[in-house]
């Protein structure tokens, strides 16, 4: 265990460095085109310069990437051209709004696709199985943007029953949280559904089942307390995969009701060329990538006796 | 072709490429589900076609009495506006039709791109092996770290329409929607072709132990031919499968770096930008937001629902 954390831990960092750089590489090009977006469009040239020069920015490429990489593993993030803040202060809060949407989204997504996924996989190829099974493929064709859009028509234009932004302008309200993440269950969890029920369907087949089904157990019990155990560890260790998209992923959805999020700070930043907080955020989301990798692969571990006691 | 020397009797005549594709697709008819997805992706198809057979008005031609008008508003000429019009009072049907053309030429060729590339890199990984290997999978695993977004996101920011390597491309008279199509391709082949590079390396690494390759290095064929013709083809079924559903998520990337304004640039009609262009003005604009995101989710529903017929057909065998 402790091995397989080293492997991982160092793996990650290699990929963060790699990562970093390529950033660095790729947002080196307009370092002009910055200073003009950050002071404005009709700036004098000089003072264009002289903010380049004063903020660090015409020390050359491998020093500033070092001194960079340096300071992000000691807890210096330098600050944000964007926001002029220190980028670790202006993340953390943002951090935090995608955490609330993200745990929301977990949480409601689990419970459906679970579900519904044991549902469908009790009895594969029967009516109610076909009903979940296009239904699950119908709401995951919506892209987020499309359901927002039909959603917002419905419950913020037409009913009127809902904020159709959700910025938290005064204060955090559930309402505005409502919409951006019923857009995100939609989109999410017809693809777990469905891993369930192959899941399901193929435990519901296997030999312990058959015995409990023919030594005359009430198929309540044999779904309960035989096959639901095993039937659920190949849809939990992946759903916990879905983190990573939780984070970084939402950008639509974060842009379309303007929530001020993880996703959504990276978009803006990468828009401006924002190197240090784009650079941040890409760290931030290899590190949960990897985090959530490794979770799955010890819960898969520990759920899994066949792997636990060998 | 032939390696043994079995007794010369006729091959029994392959059926010519068309008539197979036609058997193959009445293979369809088992599930109603998968002809609707077909019908749905043919619908689209033979919109993008014939977009310039149908009366339309010009997807471009800008009215201004007309803005936001509702579905089966009359225009001044006393013509009807069948879907309405969007914030600059063009017509959206002609601009869904007009659009449907840029969506499919630009995704299906993203997605062919992004599969010879895919393809060609995990047969090397998985056929040559060693360092190839490697290497190959490597860069793949970089590519698949990054947050598919921060890709997106850095290659068409950094070297899209609006870079100074745009500004110097355009400055050569070259269109921009063919620049940023061009940027596109690259952006989706970067996040996509790793993904198929490794379905492709796990298919050969187990195609590669059956007999007709070590009949064809024993009688000496190249590497090359091996790859291409023995091993590619044979692993082509789970790859259409595949292909289908990627084709799905390379419509919805094209739709949402359009809605992200970083796809296609004005005034071309993509659906990503149609829906993003109108938001701003709100309860008036739902019209217009409807149809597009209506398009855009049918296609890619047909797609799926394809994908999975023929996932489904291709288990029955």
């Amino acid at each position: 265990m402790l091995l397989l954390a080293g492997r991982r831990l160092a793996s990650m960092i290699l990929m963060m460095i790699v990562i970093s750089m390529l950033l660095f590489l790729a947002f080196e090009g307009d370092k002009l085109a910055l200073a003009a977006r950050v002071l404005g469009q009709y700036s004098p040239m000089e003072g264009r310069l002289q903010w380049l020069e004063d903020n660090g920015y015409n020390r050359p490429l491998v020093v500033r990437y070092l001194s960079w990489l340096f300071g992000f593993f000691t807890g210096d993030w330098k600050i944000s051209a964007q926001v002029n803040r220190p980028v670790l202060e202006f993340l953390a809060p943002r951090l935090g709004n995608t955490a609330i949407l993200g745990l929301c989204v977990f949480v409601i997504t689990a419970v459906i696709s679970l579900i519904l996924g044991v549902l469908s996989g009790i009895n594969e190829g029967g009516l109610r199985d076909r009903v979940i099974s296009v239904i699950s493929v119908i709401t995951t064709s919506f892209p987020e943007f499309a359901s927002g859009t039909f959603l917002v028509a419905i419950f913020v234009f037409w009913l009127d029953w809902l904020p159709g932004s959700s910025s938290f302008t005064n204060g955090f309200s559930w309402r505005e949280l409502v919409l951006p993440v019923a857009v995100l269950v939609i989109f999410n969890f017809g693809y777990y559904t469905r891993m369930t029920r192959a899941s399901m369907a193929e435990v519901m087949t296997s030999q312990y089942v058959r015995t409990a089904v023919l030594k005359g157990l009430p198929p309540q019990r044999v779904v309960v307390r035989h096959a639901l155990r095993n039937a659920l560890i190949a849809p939990f260790t992946v759903m916990i995969l879905q983190l990573n998209y939780l984070l970084s992923g939402i950008v639509v959805t974060e842009v379309f009701f303007a929530y001020d999020g993880f996703a959504k700070a990276m978009y803006d930043a990468a828009l401006f060329g924002d190197t240090y907080v784009v650079s941040a955020c890409a760290m931030v989301a290899v590190f949960v990538a990897v985090l959530s990798q490794f979770i799955s692969d010890i819960g898969y571990t520990y759920l899994n006796p066949r792997i636990r006691f060998a | 072709m032939t390696v043994t020397s079995a007794p010369a009797t006729e091959m029994p005549k392959r059926p010519p490429f068309i008539v197979r594709m036609l058997r193959s697709i009445a293979l369809l008819r088992e599930s109603y589900v998968g002809m609707f997805g077909a019908f749905l992706v043919l619908f689209w198809i033979i919109m993008a076609l014939g977009a310039d057979l149908m009366p339309l008005r010009d997807p471009l031609a800008q009215s201004a009495p007309d803005l936001l008008k509702p579905a089966l508003s009359l225009a001044p000429d006393g013509s009807t506006y069948w879907l309405g019009t969007d914030d600059k009072g063009r017509d959206l049907l002609s601009r869904l039709i007009y659009g449907s053309r840029l969506v499919l030429f630009w995704s299906i060729l993203a997605t062919f791109v992004a599969y010879a590339v895919g393809m060609l890199l995990g047969v090397m990984a998985g056929y040559r092996g060693g360092w190839w290997d490697e290497v190959i999978s490597f860069l793949g695993n970089v590519l698949l770290s990054f947050p598919p977004m921060v890709l997106f996101l850095v290659i068409l920011t950094n070297f899209g329409p609006n870079s100074r390597l745009g500004h110097v491309i355009a400055s050569l008279g070259v269109d921009s929607t063919v620049v940023s199509g061009v940027i596109i391709i690259v952006a989706i082949t970067f996040g996509t072709a790793p993904q198929v590079a490794r379905i492709v390396r796990g298919l050969v690494l187990d195609l590669k132990t059956r007999d007709y390759i070590a009949a064809a290095e024993v009688r000496g064929e190249s590497p090359f031919y091996i790859m291409l013709v023995e091993l590619l083809p044979n692993a082509r079924g789970p790859l259409i499968v595949d292909a289908c559903l990627r084709l799905g998520y390379v419509i919805i990337a094209i739709a949402v770096l359009g809605f992200l304004s970083l796809g296609l640039p004005p005034p071309d009609p993509d659906w990503g930008k149609m829906i993003a262009e109108v938001r701003g003005f709100g309860a008036m604009a739902s019209n217009a937001m409807i149809w597009p995101a209506l398009a855009i989710s049918s296609l890619v529903l047909g797609l799926n629902l394809l994908a999975d017929a023929l996932r489904e057909i291709s288990l029955h065998d």
